[in-house]
C-alpha cells in the first residue's frame, strides 16, 4: 500500500531525463534534489548579498561620499551580514549535508525526506521573508547581531527589526529540522563496515555542524523570542527603563553566535580534508587527531562566546577565562592546518580548480586565524573591536575560510551532481581573480583597522588617511565580483554540454565517486560494504586499478520514499503564522488562528501519509 | 509505514530505529531551550524594579497593597498531577508493548487526563495571578515568569495533543504492539516535560 | 508486514516490571513531598525557630532533591538505564552544556550588577 517500488519504465526513465516539471520538485524527497535546490536557492541569495556588498564599497570607496543615505546604508549592511550568513553560507553547506552526505555513508536517502523537504522549503519561505522587507522600504537596519537597545521598540518603531526577528525565528525551525534528520542519518544510516573512524573527513564535520545547530539554535530562538516580547507586548527584557538588560542579549547572541561560525567554518574543513587528499594523491595525513580536533573546537565553541564582548567590562576574572579558551581553540584549529599541509607534503599534486581553492583557502583562512588569535588579547581587542580590523578578521575566515572552501566542493562535484565537467581554465581564472580580488579589498582593512577607521558608519571625512585603502578595498571589490561573473560564465557555458562526465573523474576516494554522475534516483543499486578508510581507494587498490564505468541499472524493485507535498504545506502554515503574528495589530487573532490551523493539518497530514 | 522504511535499508547502523534517535535528539536539543529560558528567569531574579513579588508582600508607592503571588498548594497540586502522568504513560507504554488494550487505553487516558488538569491549573494560577496585580508586562519578574512557564505549559499543550491523538489510534485499534514506538516517543517527550517541572518547581517556586 | 528486526530489537531487551514503575512513583512522590515540606517548615506557614539554621542549607537541598527527581525520571522511566548508551549521550551532552550556561550567565551577570552597572 504505501511503498512505492521503482518499476522497470520508471527506472528507464530515470536513468535518462528523470521526472521533470514543476509539480515533481514541489513534491520531491529525494536529498539530491533537495540539495539542488538548496544550491541553487542560496547562490541567488549569495549573489544578492554580493550585489548588497557592491553598494557598500561604492559608497565607501570615496570620502563623504553621498551614493548612498545613511539609513540605506544601515539597512545593507545588515542584510549583507544577514544574508550571507543565514541565507548563503548556512544553506550552501546544506546543499552539500543534503548531496554528499547519503552518498558518502552508502545510503538511499536521509532517514526522514519528508522532513528534509520541509527544511528547505521553511529556509526558501525564510529567505524570501526577509528579504520582502525591501519591498516594504524597512529592511533591518541595526546589524546583523541586533544588539539590544538599537532593537528596541523606543529606538527601531518600524517594521525593520520585525523583518528581522521573525525571519530569524523561521530560518532557526530549518535549521533545527535539518540538523535532526542529518545527526539521526550519519549516526544511524552508514552501509555495512562504515564504522565512525572510517566516514570520509566532510560526514565529520558535518556530523559535528549538526551537534552545534542542535544545541547553538534554540539558544537564539529563546532571545529572539524575548526581544520578540518586549517590541509586541511590551516587556522589559533588554530595557533598562524596565529593569532589564541589554547586556543580556550580547550573551545570549554570542552563546548562539560563537558556534555559529563554527557551523559557517567546520563543513568548509570537511570539504577541503576530501579535495586535499584526492589532488595530491595521497591518503588524509592525520586522520585521527582532525577529528578529535574538529570535536575539540565544537565543544570549546561553547565556552569562548564572551570573547565578543570583552569592551563591555566583564571584570578580570571572565576576561581571563574567555582570553584561554579563545586562544586554547588556536590548538586545534592549528593541528588541522598542519595536517592539510602534511596531507600535500610528499604528494605528487594535482593543480586543478578544485584544489587550487582548497590550497587557497588553507592560506587565506591562516591570515583570517592569527588575527582572530590577536584579539583573543582583551587589551588588544579594546583597541580593534568595532573597526576594519574586525571586518578584515572575519572576511579572512568567512570569505577566505567558507567561501574559498565551498568553491572548492562546488568544482569537485560540479560533474557528479551535474554530469558535466565545468571548464578548467575558466575556474582556474576563477581562483586567480578571486584571490587577488579577496586580498585587495579585504587586506587593507587590517590596516584601515588599526588606523581606527570604525565599522558600520556611513562615511568618513577626508584627510584621515583613510582615502586610499578605501579606494583599493572597492578596486578589489570588484574584482570579486568579475571572479564570480567569470563562474556564471562557466556554468551557463557548462549546461549547454553533453552530459558526459565520468563517475569517477577525479580518482575519488569515497563511495559517491562508484555510482554514475549524477547518480540514479536510489544512489546505489546495491548497498556497498566498506573495508576501511577511503573506501573507494580500499576497493581500486583491492581490484589492482581503476573500477570499471558503473552501468546505468534500472534499480527495479527498489523501495522509494513517496513524494509529497504536505511538508511544503507545513511550511507555508509555519510562515503564515509569522506574517500573521506580525500583522496582529491590523487583522486580529483569527488570522494567527487560521494560520496556525493549516500548520496543524499540515503536521497531521504528514504524520499520516504512508511514508513508502 | 516505519516498518517499510527500513525495509529499504536491512537495518540501521546501531540497530536503533531512526525516529528513537531523532527524538533524543530533539531532546537534547530542547535542553538547550529552557536552559536559556531559566537562565533568563535567574538573571532576571530580583531585578523588578516594582512589585508585586514571588514570595513577599509589595506595598505601592501609592498605598496599595499586594500579597506574594505564588500559592505553593495550588502548584504542589500540579507538580503531583505531572509526575503521576510519567508514570502512568509509562505504563501506557509496557501496555502497548505487550498488546494488553486495557492497560494502553486506560493509563493513556489517565496520562492525557492528569496533562489536562496540570494545564488547567496553570490557566487557573495565570488567572489568579492577575487578579493579584500580576500582568505580563508588570515588572520583569511578570515577564520571566509567564514567559518560562508559558513554554512550558504549550510543551504540555502539544503533548496533550499529541497523545490524545495516539488515544485515538488506540480506541480505533491502530496502535498495536508493532507499532508501540510512536507512543513511546510520545512518551520520551512527555516525560521531558516533566523533567523540566521538576527543575522549575524548586527552581522557580521553592527557592526565594 | 509491520514487524521488524529493528522494531523488535529493542523492545527484546528486560523491561522494568510495572511494580518497579510504581517503586519509582512512589520515591518520586516522597521527594516531592520532602521539598514541599522543606520548603514549610522553613519559608510556608509552619517555619519554627529552626528555620533560620536551615536556610544556609535550602538551596543545596532543593538542587539536590530535584536532581534526584531528574535522574530517577530519567533512568526508569525513559529507560536511560537499559537503553542504548548513544541516548544517555545525546541527553547528558547538551545537560553539560545547559549547566555551563546557566551558571555562567548568572556569575557573569552577578558580577554586572555587582560592579559594573552601579559604576
Amino acid at each position: 500500500m504505501a511503498t512505492r517500488v521503482l518499476d522497470q519504465p520508471h527506472a528507464h526513465a530515470a536513468a535518462h531525463g528523470e521526472k521533470t516539471g514543476l509539480w515533481s520538485w514541489i513534491t520531491t524527497v529525494d536529498h539530491k534534489r533537495i540539495g539542488v535546490l538548496y544550491g541553487a536557492t542560496a547562490f541567488i541569495f549569495f549573489l544578492m548579498g554580493g550585489i548588497e556588498a557592491l553598494l557598500l564599497r561604492i559608497q565607501l570607496g570615496s570620502p563623504e561620499n553621498t551614493f548612498l543615505s545613511p539609513d540605506l546604508y544601515n539597512q545593507l549592511f545588515t542584510m549583507h551580514g544577514t544574508t550571507m550568513i543565514f541565507l548563503a553560507v548556512m544553506p550552501l553547506s546544506a546543499m552539500f549535508f543534503n548531496y554528499l552526505i547519503p552518498l558518502q555513508i552508502g545510503a538511499r536517502d536521509v532517514a526522514f525526506p519528508r522532513l528534509n523537504a520541509f527544511s528547505y522549503w521553511v529556509f526558501l519561505l525564510g529567505g524570501l521573508f526577509l528579504n520582502a522587507s525591501f519591498l516594504f522600504g524597512a529592511a533591518p537596519d541595526q546589524g546583523w547581531f541586533g544588539y539590544a537597545n538599537l532593537t528596541s521598540k523606543q529606538y527601531s518603531p518600524g517594521l525593520n527589526v520585525d523583518f528581522w526577528m521573525l525571519g530569524l525565528q523561521i530560518l532557526g525551525i530549518a535549521s533545527l529540522a535539518a540538523a535532526v534528520n542529518f545527526f539521526v542519518t550519519i549516526v544511524n544510516m552508514r552501509a555495512p563496515g562504515m564504522t565512525l573512524m572510517r566516514m570520509p573527513m566532510f560526514v565529520w564535520m558535518s556530523l559535528i555542524t549538526q551537534v552545534l545547530l542542535l544545541l547553538a539554535f534554540p539558544v537564539i530562538t529563546v532571545a529572539l523570542i524575548l526581544l520578540m516580547y518586549d517590541r509586541f507586548f511590551g516587556s522589559a527584557f533588554f530595557v533598562p527603563s524596565g529593569g532589564g538588560d541589554p547586556l543580556l542579549w550580547q550573551h545570549l547572541f554570542w552563546i548562539f553566535g560563537h558556534p555559529e561560525v563554527y557551523i559557517l567554518i567546520l563543513p568548509a574543513f570537511g570539504i577541503v580534508s576530501e579535495v586535499l587528499p584526492v589532488f595530491s594523491r595521497k591518503p588524509l595525513f592525520g586522520y585521527a587527531a582532525m577529528v578529535f580536533s574538529g570535536v575539540f573546537i565544537a565543544f570549546l565553541g561553547f565556552g569562548v562566546w564572551s570573547h565578543h564582548m570583552f569592551s563591555t567590562g566583564m571584570g578580570p576574572l571572565a576576561d581571563t577565562f574567555f582570553a584561554l579558551t579563545t586562544m586554547l581553540i588556536a590548538i586545534p584549529t592549528g593541528v588541522k592546518i598542519f595536517n592539510w599541509i602534511g596531507t600535500m607534503w610528499g604528494g605528487s599534486l594535482q593543480y586543478r580548480t578544485p584544489m587550487l581553492f582548497a590550497i587557497g583557502f588553507i592560506a587565506m583562512f591562516i591570515i583570517g586565524g592569527l588575527s582572530g588569535v590577536m584579539h583573543s588579547s582583551p587589551p588588544a581587542d579594546l583597541q580593534q573591536t568595532d573597526t576594519y580590523f574586525v571586518v578584515a578578521h572575519f572576511h579572512y575566515v568567512l570569505f577566505g575560510g567558507s567561501i574559498f572552501g565551498l568553491t572548492a566542493g562546488a568544482y569537485y562535484w560540479w560533474p557528479k551532481m551535474f554530469g558535466r565537467m565545468l571548464n578548467e581554465r575558466l575556474g582556474q581564472l576563477h581562483f586567480w581573480l578571486m584571490l587577488i580580488g579577496f586580498n585587495l579589498t579585504f587586506f587593507p582593512m587590517h590596516f584601515v583597522g588599526l588606523h581606527g577607521m570604525p565599522r558600520r558608519v556611513y562615511t568618513y571625512p577626508e584627510g584621515l588617511g583613510f582615502d586610499l585603502m578605501n579606494q583599493i578595498e572597492t578596486a578589489g571589490s570588484f574584482v570579486l565580483a568579475l571572479a564570480f561573473l567569470v563562474f556564471l560564465v562557466n556554468i551557463f557555458q557548462t549546461w549547454r554540454k553533453p552530459r558526459n562526465a565520468p563517475a569517477d573523474p577525479w580518482n575519488g576516494a569515497t563511495l559517491e565517486w562508484a555510482i554514475p554522475s549524477p547518480p540514479p534516483e536510489f544512489n546505489f543499486a546495491e548497498i556497498p560494504t566498506v573495508h576501511g578508510r577511503d573506501a573507494l581507494w580500499e576497493q581500486k587498490r583491492q581490484r589492482g586499478g581503476p573500477l570499471p564505468e558503473p552501468a546505468r541499472v534500472s534499480g527495479a524493485g527498489i523501495h522509494m520514499p513517496n513524494p509529497s507535498y504536505w511538508p511544503l504545506v507545513t511550511a507555508v502554515g509555519i510562515l503564515a503564522f509569522f506574517v500573521t503574528l506580525m500583522m496582529l495589530a491590523k487583522i486580529g487573532i483569527w488570522a494567527v488562528i487560521a494560520s496556525f490551523a493549516l500548520l496543524l493539518l499540515g503536521v497531521y497530514k504528514w504524520a499520516y501519509e504512508p511514508a513508502g | 509505514m516505519t516498518a517499510h522504511a527500513h525495509a529499504a535499508h536491512l537495518e540501521t547502523s546501531t540497530g536503533l530505529d531512526n525516529r528513537k534517535v531523532a527524538i533524543w535528539t530533539f531532546i537534547g536539543s530542547e535542553c538547550m531551550f529552557f536552559a536559556t529560558l531559566i537562565s533568563n528567569y535567574l538573571v532576571n531574579k530580583g531585578k523588578s524594579l516594582v512589585g508585586p513579588f514571588p514570595h513577599e508582600p509589595w506595598t505601592s508607592p501609592a498605598g496599595q497593597h499586594f500579597e506574594p503571588i505564588f500559592e505553593i498548594p495550588l502548584v504542589t497540586l500540579g507538580t503531583a498531577l505531572l509526575l503521576f502522568s510519567s508514570l502512568f504513560v509509562v505504563l501506557a507504554l509496557s501496555g502497548a508493548q505487550r498488546g494488553s488494550r486495557k492497560a494502553l487505553i486506560g493509563w493513556l487516558g489517565a496520562t492525557i487526563a492528569c496533562g489536562v488538569f496540570f494545564a488547567g491549573m496553570q490557566v487557573y494560577e495565570f488567572t489568579h495571578f492577575v487578579h493579584r496585580g500580576l500582568g505580563f508586562t508588570t515588572n520583569l519578574f511578570g515577564s520571566s515568569f509567564y514567559t518560562l512557564t508559558g513554554f512550558h505549559g504549550t510543551h504540555v499543550a502539544i503533548g496533550v495533543l499529541w497523545l490524545a491523538t495516539l488515544w485515538v489510534d488506540a480506541l480505533r485499534g491502530k496502535l498495536p504492539p508493532a507499532k508501540s514506538l510512536n507512543l513511546e516517543m510520545a512518551a520520551l517527550y512527555w516525560h521531558f516535560v516533566d523533567v523540566v517541572w521538576i527543575i522549575i518547581f524548586p527552581v522557580v517556586y521553592l527557592i526565594q | 508486514m509491520d514487524v521488524h528486526a529493528t522494531g523488535t530489537a529493542q523492545t527484546g531487551h528486560s523491561h522494568p516490571t510495572a511494580g518497579l514503575y510504581f517503586k519509582v512513583g512512589l520515591v518520586l512522590f516522597v521527594l516531592t513531598a520532602l521539598e514541599v515540606g522543606l520548603y514549610e517548615i522553613t519559608y510556608g506557614g509552619r517555619a519554627g525557630s529552626f528555620a533560620p539554621s536551615i536556610k544556609p542549607l535550602f538551596v543545596p537541598m532543593m538542587l539536590m532533591l530535584s536532581a534526584a527527581k531528574f535522574a530517577l525520571v530519567a533512568m526508569f522511566y525513559m529507560h536511560l538505564k537499559q537503553d542504548h548508551k548513544l541516548f544517555s549521550g545525546v541527553f547528558v551532552f547538551p545537560l553539560i552544556i545547559a549547566a555551563f550556561v546557566i551558571v555562567a550567565l548568572m556569575a557573569l551577570q552577578a558580577y554586572h550588577f555587582a560592579f559594573a552597572r552601579s559604576g
